[in-house]
């Protein structure tokens, strides 16, 4: 009996053992969606980011479905997704983005360097917008549709597997 | 070139590791009488390693601190623009640091140990330094393969990402280290049991060493817990002071476990008793720091404590908790029914109350830990469920009553064996005490259950702590007995601080606009203005409010709702107004489309005892290693002073002419 007792802690740990290690097989969703998807942009007007593009507002999102960038010269997986968005934008995808907390030149020394996809780059210096639409970092993606209406988010830098994902979701948000 | 100095530095250390672990094994199965040839490494192994790991850990702190951007830990997790003391305390604010934290606080204790441990017999310490070399050379491989904080960026960067927000707190600073070095001083307590049992040498005498270790891990684990506590309170800003997070609960049960260790670890050393029960212990506790570090780092429960959350680390960590804990748990079944029985006593005794308690303990760990571990069984299931409050503190308290009960009464017993009748007037004052404040309170009003509970047991506990004190001349009381009166008085202040919370804390959300007053308790508290500021790193919306206190002179309150752009991120600041007797605590949240702020205002009544109380049992903890550590020094001369008489005697006896006979 004695003999018996003294594998029960071993014979607990391994039962927790096992179902740690079954659940670290399954894949886990640890993102914060945004609440904001189907929901439509919320009423914005962005000064300028730099001096070579206009800045941004909700009345942009019109006529097609459109790519929302939030990003920032300041941003180390924003470096990591320039070609990305670049790749998108030789693909007829039109992207406005919006930095977050940042100043001119940095603006443009960063897209200087890496490349600018977009058409047009709001300021948003105290992330009122960001926040608007339920952003909790940077970067992220949104696509709008024609209506203004908030599709599709995804979070994080823009990998090479993602261009698809994000222009199959523009297709459906048409 | 630092960097890559920290890197090699961990890599010898790795190396000399695994010299310690081959020649402490090797001595175990050294032929009686005989040493091994490898034996005299093991020690100044452990030593040097100490030395290295620690110098590893000292040339990360130097990168954190002059913002080394080219290494990718400082880019991904500092900011130029950073204030210095968090740049500071970045360097264990992420995952790889505080990991490298973890085996510099790790090998530093092994080579205390092998430096300065000279009581056990040797073949026992080997052993003992022999898992201790196991143990490190496992998180050696963890950083060094799958976490190695000196990795370069291949260009560097012009700017770093910053350091959540949230860690941007002087809480920050001591919270997390003084809880890793509580969860290594319990590794050093299974190093000793494992050296221990695989020897055959449980016994009073190792458990004189072990109980320093233990002491002193739990003294810095109740401390950490403490401030924690503190931090959750003052900067989630969400008014609660615990809130059976996974996270928590994972800081929460190797401190059960070690509580439980380090009462029976004086019980094994006072009287030889429970000695399979101690080594069990042991091994429970550090894998219960093993499991929280496994719970934090993985990402398999959901927690409000958002580390950078990764499975691979989650499945290397958890093989290690296999190896270690797998491997003890083996070893005990195989060799626990070897150790031979302690000493029997009766159910009426000091250890009898010790071994109540202890099993109430083990119960309460056991509620907190299916309470934590539940939502993983049922995530398997598909079913997403969270465990809180609800659940844990009715679970807890059918367990923590009956033990806070024998916890005023066990002091008073005999060793051995005793008689009930022998303290029947202690007996009598601790159960009128009990029943007298809970009807004292209840006719002032309605209050739920628990608080009201704990109100009753507080009272008596303050008053059966200081009872062994009685009769006693208070200057010739060891130290140790005083670190149990203040430890065991500090669990009354403190569950008196919680009943309090519980029972009589005022709450008030109000929408108010600039110039309104809102009243809680006898405070008034009138929003003067929002105004917003600017902080290094973040900008605020800012409240003045001005508190008076039966119209007395108003005190100025300013909490704040901060957003931080790297990384972004919004927090509340609360602020505070400590009273002796509680604390009103104030956070502002959005502004309403009308233009009235939200302010939320709770009142809560010696709320601040629950850390006080943290505190003095933290402080009983220090007397109890000070009072055993003086003991063991008057032993340790009066050993050498008498070796040196029998030295003297036996030269005496050689050179002066034999008497005759």
């Amino acid at each position: 009996m004695r003999k018996l007792t003294l594998w029960l802690p071993l014979a607990l740990f391994a039962f927790f053992a096992g179902l740690a290690a079954y659940m670290l097989t399954q894949e886990k969703d640890q993102f914060v969606e945004s609440t904001m998807i189907g929901q439509p942009l919320p009423e914005f007007a962005l000064q300028p980011a730099f001096d070579g593009l206009p800045g941004a507002s909700k009345a942009d999102f019109t006529g097609k479905p459109k790519l929302l960038n939030i990003w920032a010269s300041w941003c180390l997986p924003c470096i990591a997704e320039a070609p990305q968005l670049e790749a998108l934008q030789k693909q007829g995808v039109e992207i406005i983005g919006i930095a977050i907390r940042d100043k001119p030149e940095d603006v443009a020394g960063f897209l200087a360097k890496y490349g600018n996809p977009y058409t047009r780059v709001g300021s948003d210096k105290i992330s009122e917008v960001q926040l608007g639409i339920g952003s909790s970092g940077v970067p992220e993606t949104f696509v709008i549709d024609a209506k203004g209406v908030i599709r599709y988010q995804h979070i994080g830098d823009v990998g090479a597997d993602d261009v698809p994902v994000l222009l199959a979701e523009l297709e459906k948000a048409q | 070139m630092i960097a890559e100095i920290g890197l090699a530095a961990l890599w010898l250390a790795a190396a000399l590791a695994v010299l310690q672990l081959v020649s402490g094994a090797a001595s175990l199965r050294a032929v009686p009488g005989e040493a091994n040839p490898l034996a005299i490494y093991t020690r100044p192994a452990a030593v040097v390693q100490a030395f290295l790991a620690v110098l590893a850990f000292l040339l990360l702190l130097r990168a954190f601190a002059v913002t080394d951007l080219s290494l990718k830990l400082v880019a991904t997790n500092s900011h130029s623009m950073k204030p210095f003391i968090y740049k500071l305390t970045g360097t264990w604010g992420n995952h790889e640091g505080s990991m490298l934290l973890w085996v510099g606080v790790l090998a530093a204790s092994g080579g205390l140990l092998a430096a300065f441990e000279k009581r056990l017999p040797e073949r026992t310490m080997s052993a003992t330094l022999a898992v201790q070399g196991f143990v490190a050379l496992g998180f050696y491989a963890f950083l060094l393969l799958s976490s190695n904080p000196f990795e370069r960026l291949p260009v560097p960067a012009v700017e770093g990402n910053g350091l959540n927000p949230l860690l941007q707190d002087i809480g920050l600073a001591i919270h997390p280290p003084t809880l890793y070095a509580g969860y290594v001083g319990l590794s050093v307590a299974f190093s000793l049991a494992m050296g221990a049992l695989m020897t055959s040498e449980v016994n009073p005498a190792f458990a004189r060493v072990m109980r320093p270790w233990v002491l002193g891990a739990w003294v810095l684990l109740t401390l950490g817990i403490t401030a924690g506590s503190y931090w959750a309170y003052y900067e989630l800003g969400w008014g609660g002071w615990w809130f059976w997070d996974p996270v928590e609960n994972a800081s929460l049960m190797p401190w059960l476990a070690a509580t439980a260790l380090m009462h029976s670890v004086s019980v094994l050393a006072a009287r030889d008793a429970l000695r399979t029960w101690t080594i069990m212990l042991g091994v429970l506790a550090f894998s219960m720091s093993m499991l929280g570090t496994f719970l934090v780092r993985s990402g398999v429960l959901t927690s409000v404590h958002a580390f950078a959350v990764d499975p691979e680390r989650g499945a290397f960590i958890l093989g290690l908790l296999g190896l270690y804990i797998g491997g003890a748990f083996t070893i005990f079944a195989l060799r626990a029914g070897a150790v031979a029985e302690g000493k029997r006593f009766a159910v009426t005794s000091r250890e009898g109350a010790l071994v109540f308690n202890n099993v109430m303990l083990s119960a309460i760990l056991a509620i907190v830990l299916l309470g934590t571990l539940y939502p993983l069984l049922t995530e398997a299931f598909d079913v997403r469920v969270s465990v809180g409050p609800p659940y844990f503190n009715p679970a807890g308290a059918i367990f923590a009553i009956p033990m806070l009960l024998v916890m005023a009464v066990g002091p008073l017993l005999r060793w051995k064996s005793d008689k009930p009748t022998r303290i029947q007037f202690e007996l009598l004052l601790i159960a009128a005490l009990v029943i007298g404040v809970i009807a004292l309170v209840s006719f002032f009003g309605q209050f739920p259950l628990l608080p009201l509970l704990g109100l009753g047991l507080a009272a008596a506990l303050a008053v059966a702590a200081v009872l062994p004190l009685r009769g006693r001349k208070l200057v010739r009381v060891p130290l140790s007995t005083w670190g149990m009166v203040v430890a065991h008085f500090g669990i009354a202040v403190s569950l008196f601080g919680m009943a309090c919370e519980g029972a009589f804390s005022q709450e008030r959300l109000a929408a108010v606009s600039p110039g309104g007053t809102e009243q809680i308790s006898d405070f008034a508290v009138t929003l003067e203005a929002v105004t917003p500021i600017a902080g290094p790193n973040w900008t605020a919306m800012e409240a003045r409010l001005a508190v008076r206190q039966n119209g007395g002179e108003p005190v100025i309150l300013t909490p704040q709702a901060r957003s931080f752009w790297s990384p972004p991120q919004s927090t509340s600041e609360s602020a505070l107004l400590t009273k002796w007797n509680g604390q009103l605590y104030a956070v502002i949240g959005n502004q309403a489309e009308d233009g009235r702020w939200q302010i939320r205002i709770w009142w809560k009544p010696f709320v601040t005892f629950i850390w006080y109380g943290g505190l003095l049992i933290g402080l009983g903890g220090i007397l109890a290693i000070a009072g055993r550590v003086r003991v063991d020094l008057k032993r340790r001369s009066a050993t050498a002073r008498g070796t040196q008489r029998r030295a003297d005697v036996e030269a005496l006896g050689a050179a002066a002419p034999q008497p005759a006979e």
